[in-house]
């Protein structure tokens, strides 16, 4: 019986939230702790010829300055944790990336000198006085303008500024000739820009050294705290890992930016001990705009081909992508198996070929942002399929239909086999579009929209069915695409003694609710009430392992090693409660919390059972005490959520002004715990996915200058920016979860870009303006000097 | 050179020396231990810092603290009387109004504002109210529906 799962149970962990009461990191303070600024390169790319910290010093409060000169040259810097190869088999370029530069700056914000005192205000007006003199040098932003030959080189070791040149998929030669052979050809040369992912907490840092027992607190905004651990103490700073403790304390948002290893973990953690002082940096928006990871930044070009029925016979993408001056710890594989890998979409294409070269630019680095990859895949496929359509004067929605994979559970008929390595767990792709079409009422509209094809305000529709790989991932595979992880997940459920249940979880919540959602599946799987659980996560010191989260991974991977504990529990569990029956283990049922022997009314309940476990006066021979148990699950694959997304617009034939009137989405996320957190996810992730496409992308000069890095400048949609969501689902299970589930983190992000970019080229190709293209975001300035020809 | 003030913060009378640049978000983050206040950004645009300033919404990232002294403030420490949530409290945990949280004190003092002035505002008056506010996790869609259910609650009420 599910008293709990599939309910929209409220959350567990808003309480402390809506009161003023979650502990973020900037509100932690550790007596006699100081506070450090960290004094950034204003060039893009620069020799560091002097460094004079004279005045700085003299500054009354200032406790210490510290330059790259400082740091131990065995600290070469942070590590990037996935390695992906050039075509020919060479290792990708990775150059180090220091705590704090010692000659070369590579991007607009790069660390140059760490100022330690008393407040942050008095560090920042020491750092104010120090006076770097740079020798400024040529520097290059554009990843394609990167790769040209006589570009400034970022890393004097990678020549044309290449990191790799990686392809996927059926041979080249293959894919060129089935697109010789075409019927029709859609073709495009997109730009996916650069987003900056703008968690509303900026990232922060408070290391403390404790001498008394040689150990290491660090509390980082972050949403990995053992990987960072792992990360820190294996491969920068050689410090042992059972002496460093890394909390995740409450985290206001990530979106994949909190992902990564960031120098300054290393750096606070490595000056605490080096002034034995414990020290806070939070970094100030500007600063986060400078210094977070970055998403997308792809420019690419697509060719789809179809035969005369419009079915599609190749596709080749081309990609250059942005990896920033320096590698991240996921940069690598964001564009490459994150990415190549999903071109299959949700198509039978019967040859695909992807191409991918990833550039340094002197930028800042470019990782994983909500979707990470995917939502780059998506954006080239659904921006040709509805292109296609009009080009061919077809119908959107029936050229889906004709190449859709047809419907397969992943138990009677196998998992779809792509030709870029995954296979698809399960899929049934008719049915969100069938529901997405019956709420958006199409008929009717396109009515409306040949109506309203010659007044000024001008109709559009845009559809999007993508499909995208969660539940990051098993790890034999991942290794072998150049994981330089596992991506297991681990939990722990300790029963105690009175029964009541505490679950450590690996997987870190920074917004998706798993307080709560977590509890739903303990408290329904044990039979006990939902306030008889705990979920912790987030503390290294508390939590045995965690691979942290991201690629919407949590429930499906974190949730399904919480079930192999609870199956560990009730296992043994049964064993003493057949012990105190005087039964046999066969012979119980477990359900409501208690174990009856079928048939008679003779019970025991979970908590009498649990207090035996640690009272063991009358207990099975050979049992050990206790009722606690580990687990570490390996997912057998990914999963594969998918989904129908459509928007409808409206512009303004004067002035180019877009508005978006309505955004349907029907997702299908598998089994789903909590409705009301799933719909919340969806709904975050269709802002930011919307965002990219109307309002968001960062904006580099020819120096390499970010030139909208504030909020004054930086347009991210505000609540009025955007409409009401009108969202619905269906349930295709993952087979190989035993939950069942896929993941929602990201799905909203990655279908909904291309859906309203396609509903802006259908409203203007159907008013008759042959546009192909608009860039993102879609300003008004931009639809309309479209519209110009 | 110091500076001192006296402020009521949720009732209670608070003394603090401050610098005469000091924001009055650090004089209630870092003097008062007021942490539910919180910092989003440097340019006044983001609104995670709104609190209450002698009744009215306030960007407390835009007032220096000297500028307080005398004044009274509420933060989102001081919305829940007797343990009792207010209803924008309870309305944005029922509606799943917030997910990581940061924004959402600012958030909750900004529709404060909004239902005292306007106790049954339409979706469109609400997503406008919040237009100085941002949330990056939600899409606003169940913050709009978080602030008509306090609404409904209120039943006209002012805050």
């Amino acid at each position: 019986m599910t008293n709990y799962i599939g309910k929209s149970v409220k959350r567990v962990e808003d309480k402390r939230f809506i009161t003023g009461q979650g502990k973020y990191t900037d509100d932690i303070k550790i007596p006699g702790m100081v506070h450090a600024y960290i004094l950034r390169s204003p060039y893009a790319h620069a020799h560091v010829k002097s460094i004079d910290t004279a005045e700085a010093s003299k500054v009354p409060g200032v406790i210490s300055i510290i330059t790259g000169a400082d740091i131990p040259e065995a600290i070469a810097g942070v590590p990037c944790g996935w390695q992906v190869d050039f075509k020919n088999g060479d290792t990708m370029k990775e150059p180090p990336h220091p705590l704090l530069v010692r000659k070369t700056v590579r991007h607009v914000g790069d660390g140059v000198v760490l100022v330690v005192a008393e407040s942050k205000a008095i560090a920042k007006d020491a750092a104010d006085m120090i006076d770097v003199d740079y020798d400024v040098l040529d520097a290059v932003a554009d990843p394609k303008a990167a790769a040209q030959s006589g570009a400034p080189l970022v890393h004097p070791d990678a020549p044309g500024n290449l990191c790799f040149d990686w392809e996927l998929g059926n041979p080249k030669e293959e894919v060129a000739a089935a697109l010789a052979g075409a019927h029709h050809v859609t073709e495009l040369d997109f730009v996916n820009q650069r987003v900056i992912p703008n968690a509303m907490e900026t990232r922060g840092v408070v290391a403390q050294y404790d001498t008394a027992y040689d150990k290491y607190t660090i509390y980082t905004s972050t949403q990995n705290p053992h990987l960072i651990r792992l990360l820190m103490c294996a491969f920068v700073l050689g410090i042992p890992e059972h002496k460093v403790r890394v909390v995740g304390p409450d985290v206001g948002g990530g979106f994949g930016s909190k992902i990564f290893h960031y120098t300054e973990e290393a750096l606070l953690v490595w000056a605490s001990k080096h002034l034995n002082l414990p020290i806070k940096w939070s970094s100030d928006r500007s600063e986060a705009f400078l210094t977070d990871a970055h998403g997308r930044d792809h420019a690419s070009n697509a060719k789809m081909g179809f035969d005369k029925d419009g079915n599609i016979v190749a596709l080749q993408a081309t990609t250059y992508a942005n990896l920033g001056a320096y590698l991240s710890t996921f940069a690598p594989a964001v564009p490459t198996y994150l990415h190549g890998t999903l071109m299959q979409g949700l198509y039978t294409t019967p040859k695909v070929n992807v191409d991918v070269k990833g550039v340094f630019t002197h930028t800042n680095a470019v990782d994983a942002y909500r979707g990470a990859g995917r939502p780059e895949a998506t954006y080239l496929l659904e921006r040709l399929l509805d292109l296609g359509a009009l080009e061919m004067d077809m119908d959107p929605t029936e050229l889906r239909r004709k190449n859709f994979i047809p419907a397969f559970d992943g138990v009677e008929q196998e998992g779809y086999q792509t030709q870029v390595a995954l296979q698809y767990d399960s899929g049934n792709y008719e049915p969100v579009l069938d529901r997405a079409l019956e709420m958006v009422g199409y008929e009717n509209f396109r009515k409306e929209q040949a109506a309203a094809a010659s007044s000024n305000k001008i109709l559009g529709i845009g559809f999007s069915t993508y499909i995208e790989a969660c539940g990051i991932a098993p790890s034999a595979v991942v290794g072998a695409l150049g994981a330089r992880a596992g991506l297991f997940e681990s939990a722990q459920v300790r029963v105690q003694p009175t029964g009541k249940v505490s679950v450590y979880t690996g997987s870190h919540s920074h917004g998706q609710g798993h307080e709560t959602t977590f509890a739903q599946i303990v408290a329904d799987r044990m039979g006990i009430p939902l306030d008889d659980v705990e979920i912790i996560h987030g503390d290294s010191d508390s939590v045995a392992f965690g691979m942290g989260t991201y690629g919407s991974r949590s429930l499906a991977v974190g949730g399904s090693a919480i079930v192999k504990s609870i199956d560990k529990v009730l296992e043994k569990g049964a064993k003493v409660a057949a012990h105190l029956l005087e039964s046999s283990v066969d012979d119980l049922d477990y359900a409501d919390g208690k174990w009856t022997v079928k048939g008679t009314d003779k019970s025991v309940s979970f908590g009498d059972v649990s207090l035996t476990a640690y009272v063991p006066h009358n207990y099975p021979e050979g049992l050990e005490p206790g009722l606690d148990f580990s687990s570490f699950y390996d997912p057998a694959n990914f999963t594969y959520p998918f989904g129908a997304h459509v928007a409808i617009v409206e512009i303004d034939k004067e002035t180019g002004a877009v508005k978006l009137k309505r955004f349907i989405a029907v997702d299908d996320v598998g089994n789903v715990i909590n409705p009301m957190i799933v719909d919340g996810q969806i709904h975050g992730g269709l802002a930011q996915g919307i965002g990219q496409a109307m309002y968001e992308g960062a904006l580099f000069d020819d120096t390499g200058q970010l030139i909208n890095g504030s909020y004054m400048d930086y347009c991210m949609p505000r609540a009025d920016a955007l409409p009401s969501f009108e969202i619905d689902r269906t349930v295709t299970p993952c087979p190989h979860n035993p939950l069942g589930v896929k993941g929602a983190g990201e799905a909203g992000c990655i279908g909904s870009t291309p859906a309203v970019v396609n509903a802006v080229v259908d409203a203007l190709w159907k008013a008759g303006y042959k546009v192909k293209d608009v860039p993102m975001p879609m300003t008004p300035e931009r639809v309309w000097t479209a519209m110009q020809g | 050179m110091k500076h001192k003030i006296s402020v009521n913060i949720n009732g209670k009378q608070c003394e603090g020396e401050v610098e005469g640049r000091e924001l009055l978000v650090n004089f209630l983050r870092e003097h008062q231990s007021l942490t539910g206040t919180h910092i989003g950004c440097d340019t006044s645009s983001c609104g995670a810092c709104t609190i209450h300033l002698n009744g009215a919404a306030t960007k407390s990232c835009t007032v220096l603290a000297v500028q307080a002294d005398g004044a009274e403030v509420t933060t989102i420490e001081g919305m829940a009387t007797n343990g009792e949530l207010h209803p924008l409290q309870a309305g944005f945990k029922e509606e799943h109004g917030l997910q990581c949280g940061f924004c959402t004190p600012g958030m909750i003092m900004t529709a404060a504002d909004l239902l005292k002035n306007n106790p049954n505002p339409s979706e469109h008056e609400i997503r406008e109210a919040l237009e100085g506010n941002i949330c990056r996790c939600t899409g606003y869609h169940n913050i709009v529906r978080s602030i008509q259910h306090a609404a409904k609650n209120m039943n006209g009420v002012t805050a």
